[in-house]
């Protein structure tokens, strides 16, 4: 790869002929790299892409049990529009939908600052009952053993389960708010389970699902008919 | 040195070097950021391991092949962008193969870069050494760092999720020792294997001492 570098001048003392030598030798390198680079990303960027978008496969599948398909959807005007499939890595909600082509719900990204870095999550909320369904982390850097059991612990989870995010008649806020209650306590429907020893991971869960049903539940609640239309 | 036997001696003896008496982590506390950083589970600490010492390997190869036609005055410049270029292959590499790993080894794969490791051996070894003897040094120094990062990956994995390599050891009453996964948890284990590479060095000298007296009387 470094063939390009010339051989050093026979006499080397000449200031001008050194500094073409330097020139030449740090341009013949910079150049060859760069053809390396460029391969290299040429013959691996279609893989990575693919494995990008099984990645947001699978965790979309994850919080819609029972989806077999799915379409990308992103806000327009007052409603939603279908996004084409090959620009799908951004759109913010896909809508599942099961072998017969029946909405099973839609998984909507939410992100909201946790104790080290920013969370970032996917969750399956369905329209009609107005609940959520599943929660899924996707990103986020808690304290492995406390602030990351947002991410695995399976009681927390199921707590979300099921939870009420239904918007009270004005339809510009929630009815009832999530929060969280103490590890264990009992706990209303729009209440999920807390983590002791983890309160601001679980605090950012809650600003997830608040923000986004704030922001989208509305609009997706509405758009029913462009959502079941779209059933591939 | 002339003679075949002491030559493949003398091979045998780069190789190594970087094994045991000149270990990048154990001895010469080379490349620490990785080291503290990525080595929380086996995997991480292998690929870490794998992907440094690939990027060694073909530096110092690159930097011996070019060695006689590169100035003195631009020469650290043009390891860098060689080192950056491998670098920057393996990133690819590793998004296409997963993105699970990618994600865990973060931002430590661009930082592979400012290894003082490789900058150190093809600074100090490959830029004046034949490309035999570096390509040796390098899978001496690579197999070297790997091998003490899996060394931390172990004890920090076996400990503190109770797992190796992702299997359940020890069932689900295990209570992980969680600070092994976090920061401090590096520095402890590190610790404990520089004691030990310490406490092995002195009684080998020890020995050899004894050996030694024991020899003239």
């Amino acid at each position: 790869m470094n063939d390009t570098a010339p051989q050093p001048p026979a006499g080397g003392e000449n200031p001008f002929l050194k500094s073409v030598h330097m020139m030449a030798t740090l341009g013949g390198v910079a150049l060859a790299a760069g053809v390396l680079m460029v391969t290299v990303y040429e013959s691996t960027a279609p893989r990575i892409a693919a494995n990008r978008a099984e990645r947001l496969r699978q965790a979309i599948f994850e919080v819609l049990p029972g989806a077999e398909d799915r379409v990308a959807f992103a806000p327009a005007n007052e409603g939603i529009e279908r996004v084409p499939e090959e620009d799908e890595q951004n759109a913010p909600y896909f809508a599942g939908y099961d072998e017969d082509g029946n909405l099973i719900g839609v998984a909507v990204r939410g992100s909201a600052q946790g104790y080290q870095d920013m969370i970032r999550a996917l969750f399956g909320y369905d329209p009609v009952e107005e609940r959520i369904i599943r929660f899924n982390v996707l990103e986020n850097q808690e304290t492995p053993g406390l602030g990351d059991r947002i991410a695995w612990d399976s009681n927390f989870l199921e707590s979300i389960e099921g939870l009420d995010v239904s918007l009270e008649p004005s339809e510009e806020t929630l009815r009832n708010p999530v929060t969280h209650v103490q590890e264990g306590a009992p706990r209303e429907d729009w209440q999920i389970d807390g983590i002791s020893g983890a309160t601001i991971s679980v605090e950012a869960v809650v600003a997830v699902i608040n923000r986004s049903m704030e922001q989208h539940a509305r609009r997706l609640k509405n758009s029913l008919d462009t959502l079941e239309e779209a059933a591939p | 040195m002339s003679a075949p036997a002491s030559e493949t001696a003398q091979s045998m003896d780069t190789f190594l070097k970087g094994l045991w008496r000149q270990n990048p982590v154990f001895i010469f506390l080379l490349g620490m950021c990785p080291v503290l950083a990525v080595t929380n589970t086996v995997i991480n600490s292998l690929a870490m391991g794998v992907a440094t010492t690939f990027v060694l390997f073909m530096s110092t190869f690159i930097v011996s092949c070019i060695r006689k036609i590169v100035p003195k005055e631009v020469r650290i410049p043009t390891f860098i962008v060689i080192i950056a270029t491998f670098v920057t292959m393996v990133e690819y590499v590793i998004q296409a193969v997963s993105l699970e790993l990618y994600d865990n080894l973060g931002a430590f794969i661009a930082l592979i870069v400012v290894n003082c490791l490789i900058m150190g051996r093809a600074e100090a070894f490959a830029s004046k050494n034949s490309l035999g003897r570096t390509m040796l040094d390098a899978l001496g120094m690579g197999v070297g760092f790997t091998f003490a990062l899996l060394c931390l990956g172990v004890v920090r994995e076996i400990l503190g999720s109770g797992t190796f390599m992702g299997i359940d050891l020890f069932g689900e009453h295990f209570q992980p020792w969680a600070i092994m996964v976090l920061p401090p948890g590096a520095f402890l284990v590190l610790a404990g294997w520089l004691i030990v590479f310490a406490w092995w060095a002195e009684r080998q000298q020890r020995r050899k001492l004894a050996a030694e007296e024991e020899a003239v009387t």
